[in-house]
């Protein structure tokens, strides 16, 4: 059996298994931390940041870092809050993000962590940056718009020879997520659906069906994010 | 495209994790990286054109478009700027016929824009397909233009040659040295070999703990312990292991390691070699900056020298077993890939984005073997530390900071170029060694420092007061600090590898945020929310970058608030950075309504 380890959160008294990423033994102890970029299944990226948390004082990003025994961490105070809502207005304020357009609406997990975290209106300015919008596929389309370059889709495995449909490009406030237009022609119904449903947002949306699930009936229409884990406390 | 791909991927065995030096041969032959080498690529290495791609439109000096048979790289960093850029980049398009960020309509001429190159004590600066120009002026760049319309090779017209090894047969460069102060270390005497030789007496673990009682710690910026560092590289489970210097020399206004370079490579190379030993690391990389080409064929033939007399190579200096060689990665211009795990993913053929850590280099990374990093200089130390013993070393500087520190000073002062001081010199008593007068500020440890005001001149440089990896820029007062803080917020915003939501988007932040102060909008609660965003940007962001990418503005905000406070709005709380009168004026016309503010 693996090792069990004990450690605090906020002062909680928590236990999880050696090796846990912070996300995930918060998880097992009704601690919910938000994540974007994080992604079951997929190899860290730590992009967005949201995740973010205080381990023995030193910041570190919880989907990424492992506990260890002993440690305190700090995940729901003043400064961490403040610092993740800060980093959600930063994602709204470098896209455009219209949401009562936009088929995610209501499923998105950054509009979620919007009502969450109340913000009304982002302390940062707007940008309005011009952005693409890649409909060359036959099966997706790329609303570079609402991309918050989570990379999600780039570590994927969406392809079957081994080779990335998306890769980023370029870097700095330039930086862009890109899909590989060879690959992107030959893609079957399901590898379009799993890339839809990988995507936090709605930059990945699936060409034909549209709007499929009603308001009121999406994924955070009826529970905050987090409520879930929160529930088992 | 011309060039025989095949042969390119012979070269470096069809191996991806050396795509930079295959992209740097394509770009070199082709002027650009076209669409048939892209689709090519891919075939051969297996993976997807985007991901080709990926890796070109990360780098500066990667284009997919033609950068013109002569590309000129003209530095527009804040020194070249107060040195009279803006008049030769001027004189450069009017004769051209293009502006910057273009190529003349017939290919043959391509202005780009770029980021220090290394030169701040002669700028303006620029590189000419990897031949350096040095203190242009507008009637420079005119006869420069000449020449390239004349069809002149880039080397013909280099009339001047610099100092030093900067003149020599394999170097043919008019860069200058400027080495104003020399000091115990880094350019003092040394034997070459005297390092291996003694070296190859000690115990690896012995050579370790001369490092590491020396106190060196590393010259790169953020001063980590070097002995320290190859304590852990040491007792890494894993037996393959490579040893990295950083001669990435990104952080604007830093040219020491181009200098120590050109100088005293022997005494980094030896210095390689050593650690070499100490890790029992077999292979190591020197990760150059791509400015830095022209140092190309003198640093090969430093190697082969070594080579040569078996100090590099199958058991070095007749020591059985002791097998260690080098080669150079360029790099190939991103100021991001100076940071460590960055340099080692860029060494490995990808984006230089910086890893999640841990966990680190020492345990994982070059090729996921355990890996040191250290800086030119730190390499350059220890050397001399073999030779002459830690407790001399130890003998130098103050006591949070052992030995000396080799400074690169540019700006406002009468004799900039090189200094190796003692560390523990105060800001006053290096702008008397500068002879800089008049002065308003100086900024310590470049961009990603700090700059201080006349009331901080006592404060001293070294760690636990005024940090630096060598950059100091000198000020006057008739500079407006604004303007610099404004280039090098241009700076880190294209420089962010665009990993990190709170660096990607908060450098532009504070962009727009400082536009706005610039422009006479600003008020004290945009100030305090800079230098908020820069305590959310420290917390939350990855690296080094982006945890300090703030601090042009946040520490001018705290330590020259004067160069605000004239420009704010005194009374109002709020004032909105557009104007929505004039904003809505077009719409209201066209529908004939008068705006209803
Ligand atoms: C954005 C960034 C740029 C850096 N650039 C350099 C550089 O150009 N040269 C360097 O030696 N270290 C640079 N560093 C520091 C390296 O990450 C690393 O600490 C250093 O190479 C280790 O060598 P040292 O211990 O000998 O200083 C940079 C760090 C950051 C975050
Ligand atoms: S397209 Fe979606 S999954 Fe991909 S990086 Fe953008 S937000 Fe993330
Ligand atoms: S802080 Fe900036 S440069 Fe560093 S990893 Fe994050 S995005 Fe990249
Ligand atoms: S979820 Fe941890 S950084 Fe995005």
């Amino acid at each position: 059996m693996s090792e069990q380890i004990t450690f605090t959160i906020d002062g909680k008294q928590c236990t999880a298994e050696k090796g846990d990423t912070i996300v995930a033994a918060a998880k097992k102890n009704g601690v919910y931390i938000p994540t974007l970029c994080d992604f079951e299944g997929l190899k860290p990226a730590a992009t967005c940041r949201v995740c973010t948390v205080k381990v023995n004082g030193a910041p570190t990003t919880a989907c990424s870092a492992t506990v260890s025994q002993g440690v305190e961490i700090e995940s729901n105070t003043e400064e961490i809050t403040n610092i993740r809502k800060a980093v959600v207005e930063m994602m709204f304020v470098e896209g455009n993000h219209f949401c009562p357009a936009c088929e995610k609406s209501g499923s998105c997990d950054l509009q979620a962590l919007c009502y969450k975290y109340q913000m009304m209106v982002p302390r940062y300015d707007f940008t309005f940056p011009r952005k693409e919008l890649d409909a060359t596929s036959p099966k997706l389309l790329i609303e570079k718009n609402r991309c918050i370059l989570c990379k999600r889709c780039v570590r994927s495995s969406i392809t079957t020879n081994g080779k990335s449909l998306f890769a980023v490009a370029k870097r700095g406030n330039k930086t862009v997520i890109q899909m590989d237009k060879t690959l992107a022609a030959d893609l079957s119904e399901e590898q379009a659906k799993e890339a839809m449903e990988l995507c936090p947002v709605g930059a990945i949306l699936k060409k034909e069906t549209g709007f499929v699930t009603p308001i009121g009936q999406r994924k955070y229409d009826a529970a905050p994010i987090g409520s879930d884990i929160e529930s088992n406390a | 495209m011309n060039t025989d791909l095949n042969q390119i991927l012979d070269k470096y065995k069809g191996d991806a994790t050396r795509l930079m030096d295959i992209l740097t041969d394509i770009q070199t032959e082709e002027g650009c990286i076209p669409s048939d080498a892209v689709a090519q690529l891919s075939e051969r290495l297996g993976i997807s054109r985007v991901e080709v791609e990926q890796t070109i439109s990360f780098y500066h000096f990667f284009s997919q478009k033609p950068v013109g048979k002569y590309a000129v790289y003209l530095n527009d960093s804040a020194v070249a700027e107060m040195k009279g850029r803006t008049a030769v980049a001027a004189a450069f398009e009017q004769e051209a016929g293009c502006t910057f960020g273009s190529v003349t309509e017939d290919g043959v001429i391509g202005l780009h824009n770029t980021a220090c190159i290394g030169m701040n004590d002669q700028e303006p600066a620029a590189i000419v397909n990897g031949v350096v120009f040095t203190n242009l002026t507008a009637d420079k760049a005119k006869e420069l233009v000449a020449g390239m319309r004349a069809g002149k090779a880039v080397q013909e017209m280099v009339t001047e040659l610099g100092d030093g090894v900067n003149s020599s047969d394999l170097v043919q460069s008019m860069v200058k040295n400027n080495i104003q102060k020399k000091g115990d270390v880094i350019f003092s005497t040394f034997e070459s070999g005297s390092a291996i030789k003694k070296c190859i007496e000690m115990a690896p673990e012995a050579v370790i703990d001369e490092v590491k009682s020396s106190n060196l710690r590393g010259r790169g910026g953020a001063g980590f312990p070097t002995g320290l560092k190859w304590e852990f590289c040491s007792k890494a489970a894993e037996k393959e292991r490579y040893l990295i210097c950083n001669a990435d020399e990104g952080e604007p206004g830093t040219f020491k390691d181009r200098v120590i370079l050109t100088e005293t490579p022997q005494l980094v190379v030896e210095g390689m070699i050593v650690g070499g030993y100490a890790l029992g690391a077999q292979q190591g990389i020197i990760y150059l900056r791509a400015e830095y080409t022209y140092l190309k064929k003198y640093l090969e033939s430093v190697l082969d020298d070594y080579r040569q007399k078996n100090l590099l190579g199958n058991n070095i200096a007749g020591k059985e077993g002791f097998n260690f060689d080098l080669r150079i990665q360029f790099g190939a211009g991103a100021y991001v890939c100076g940071e460590e795990s960055a340099l080692i993913e860029s060494a490995e053929g990808k984006r230089g984005e910086p890893r999640i850590r841990p966990p680190f280099p020492v345990e994982k990374g070059y090729l996921d073997k355990p890996t040191s990093v250290n800086n030119v200089e730190s390499f350059a130390a220890v050397s001399q530390i073999l030779v002459k013993g830690a407790a001399w070393f130890k003998g130098i500087g103050n006591d949070k900071s052992a030995g000396t520190k080799v400074l690169s000073i540019s700006g406002d002062c009468e004799k900039p170029g090189v200094y190796e001081v003692a560390w523990g010199l105060s800001v006053q008593e290096m702008l008397d060694m500068v002879g800089a007068s008049n002065t308003k500020a100086v900024l310590v440890g470049g961009p990603s420092g700090t700059f201080v005001g006349a009331k901080d001149f006592s404060r001293k440089i070294c760690f636990g007061d005024l940090a630096t990896g060598g950059s100091v820029i000198v000020f006057d007062q008739s500079r407006d600090i604004l303007e610099t803080v404004s280039n090098f917020v241009d700076f880190f915003c294209d420089e962010s590898c665009g990993s990190c939501v709170p660096c990607r988007a908060g450098n532009g932040i504070i962009r727009s945020t400082l536009d706005k102060v610039i422009n006479g909008k600003g008020t004290k609660a945009d100030l305090e929310k800079l230098t908020e965003l820069g305590t959310i940007m420290k917390a939350a962001n990855r690296c080094g970058l982006g945890q300090t990418s703030f601090n042009p503005v946040v520490t001018t905000i705290k330590n020259l608030p004067e160069e605000y406070e004239s420009r704010l709005q005194e009374e109002s709380p709020y004032v909105p950075t557009f104007d929505l009168a004039a904003s809505v004026a077009d719409s209201c016309e066209y529908v004939g309504r008068e705006p209803n503010l």
